[in-house]
């Protein structure tokens, strides 16, 4: 059974998934486009237009994989659903029909939102804030927990040919495929630990297969650019081998498998998913040639009694701007125009709760340690004034204020621009009992509305 | 003076307002000076400046890896941050720039 990767967040490229589609004898495609905090947004998306609240891409995507899809036999799992896969499923078979493909069996995955739920539970812990959730509750936007491999696995039971859910674990996404084909149950835990291992090398797409790894003439990827997405043949028994289109660019061994099998990861002997305790500390990767690796090793405990349910929720308006100096007495001139804006934004009324001063290509990115020695001077320098504000118009002041350098500060200041005021959609999670959340899986199969 | 860059690769995640940064030796002998000399408090020193921490450091010997686990490091999390890098996916290039003593 062959797992592809058609994507791994939300904007991912699509023309690697259509490269797996083509090449590569797939029986499923996961596509995961979902960060933390898209939920939130979408929701507040769908409260503007109910139809709407599910993943940008999803048009393009399903234009392009769906065609593929049909003509192969390959099932596409995704949870570009995000707060809306009723929505979404309805998108999938409309916009699969635009490219010819008609009647598509989709099957939607719901009840993963409990905001409602979590409104009458004040008394939660928030996991980042330490907080009662109590605090919250007035500015919460969304609230849905990571469902787990359980669901997919019954909503491809329906016969489903495109399965779209909101929030699900990312690896449940690929161990559900899994535990669907090849029958596995919550018993096998190694079979279970080898899903979730599985879906976690794949669920970032190229993340295993050469990207966010080049450092060139220490660890080089070839051909780069045309990175390709990865593959998993999982047997029955959880043997597991990755792979990548014979040809493709990138690389995939046992360096870019190591890296991927700790990326967010904290204990790795306790990773929590929704459906087992993973332990990755055991694992091992055997290159068995060019673009092909073995997996072994790894380990689960049984899964939690609690899910994990990410808050979203509104947190005031970030606002900034940017402008560059160069040549002599260029960090000078850049200081002087950051003390310039926020005299000027405090003159005016601006209200923001923390101001953020960055020297691009001295302190942006690794901070100001203090020691000068550190942090030399560079020739040129981009200054950037960022805001955490409570309201829109402090937000967008700031970075006027950035804007307007060009006469209304030190000399010789190149390509000022406001980047505008943006909603801050921030998160946090909170454990509830599994028993709390009830999904079911809605059957889309026919046009209505 | 060695790099931890000379002898291992890392990638740094994010979770909320934790990064962690998996450290990655090339073979066993870069492992064992990473393992002996890479201790929690000198990477916590690094990250001094833009990390609250503390730092957890797990080992991973069967993948020559440590893990480090650094909390309060991403300006209140990714969401909330005004970096210009709120993931932190640049922050594994402060460990590779560590200074491991000889021996």
């Amino acid at each position: 059974m062959r797992i592809g990767a058609g994507a791994g967040m939300a904007d991912d490229r699509v023309a690697p998934g259509v490269q797996l589609l083509q090449g590569s004898d797939l029986d499923y495609l996961v596509c995961e486009c979902l960060a933390e905090r898209t939920i939130a947004r979408e929701t507040l998306n769908r409260k503007r237009s109910p139809e709407l609240g599910y993943s940008p891409m999803l048009a393009e995507r399903v234009r392009a994989f769906m065609p593929l899809c049909r003509e192969k036999g390959v099932r596409l799992v995704s949870n570009m659903g995000a707060a809306n896969p009723r929505g979404a499923a309805k998108a999938v078979r409309r916009h699969a029909a635009e490219a010819g493909v008609n009647d598509v069996r989709c099957a939607a995955v719901i009840g993963d939102e409990v905001t409602d739920l979590l409104r009458s539970h004040p008394e939660l812990a928030l996991l980042d804030a330490g907080e009662r959730l109590e605090s919250l509750l007035p500015r919460m936007a969304s609230a849905n927990a990571y469902l787990g491999a359980d669901v997919v696995r019954d909503a491809l039971a329906t016969g489903a040919e495109a399965v779209i859910t909101g929030r699900v674990a990312d690896p449940s996404l690929f161990l559900g495929v899994a535990m669907y084909h090849h029958g596995w149950s919550y018993d096998d835990l190694p079979l279970l630990a080898a899903g979730t291992m599985t879906g976690h090398l794949l669920e970032c797409s190229v993340q295993v297969t050469g990207g966010y790894f080049a450092d060139p003439g220490r660890k080089d990827v070839p051909r780069l650019a045309e990175l390709a997405y990865p593959f998993a043949d999982v047997g029955a028994d959880g043997s597991i081998e990755i792979g990548k289109p014979s040809g493709s660019g990138g690389r995939l061994d046992r360096l870019t498998c190591t890296e991927q099998a700790l990326y967010e990861i904290h204990n790795p002997a306790r990773y929590i998913t929704p459906d087992c305790v993973l332990d990755v500390t055991d694992v091992s990767f055997e290159e068995l040639g060019p673009d092909r690796v073995r997996v072994r090793g790894a380990r689960a405990l049984p899964r939690t009694d609690t899910l994990k349910v990410v808050v979203g929720y509104t947190d005031g308006w970030i606002g900034s701007g940017e402008v560059a100096y160069a040549g002599i007495n260029a960090i000078e001139r850049a200081r002087l125009a950051a003390a310039v804006v926020q005299e000027r934004f405090r003159m005016e009324g601006g209200k923001a709760d923390e101001i953020l001063v960055d020297l691009i290509g001295m302190t942006a990115l690794h901070g100001d340690t203090g020691r000068p020695q550190d942090r030399p001077e560079p020739y040129e320098v981009r200054l950037r004034v960022a805001a955490r504000c409570p309201d829109r118009r402090s937000a967008d002041l700031i970075g006027d204020h950035v804007r307007q350098l060009n006469m209304q500060g030190p000399y010789a200041a190149g390509g000022p621009v406001n980047l505008g005021p943006r909603e801050v959609i921030a998160v946090d999670a909170v454990l509830i009992p599994r028993s709390w959340v009830k999904p079911e899986i809605v059957l889309i199969d026919k046009d209505v509305s | 003076m060695t790099l931890v860059h000379d002898i291992a690769h890392a990638r740094s995640g994010d979770k909320g307002n934790t990064s962690n940064v998996a450290v990655i030796a090339y073979d066993d002998a870069g492992y064992e000076r990473i393992q002996r000399h890479l201790t929690s408090e000198r990477v916590m020193a690094a990250y001094a400046h833009l990390a609250k921490g503390p730092v957890t450091r797990y080992e991973v010997p069967k993948l020559r890896a440590l893990n480090f686990v650094i909390e309060k490091a991403l300006a209140g999390g990714v969401t909330r941050s005004l970096r210009l890098d709120p993931h932190g996916k640049t922050l594994s290039a402060i460990v590779l720039a560590i200074e491991l003593p000889d021996d």
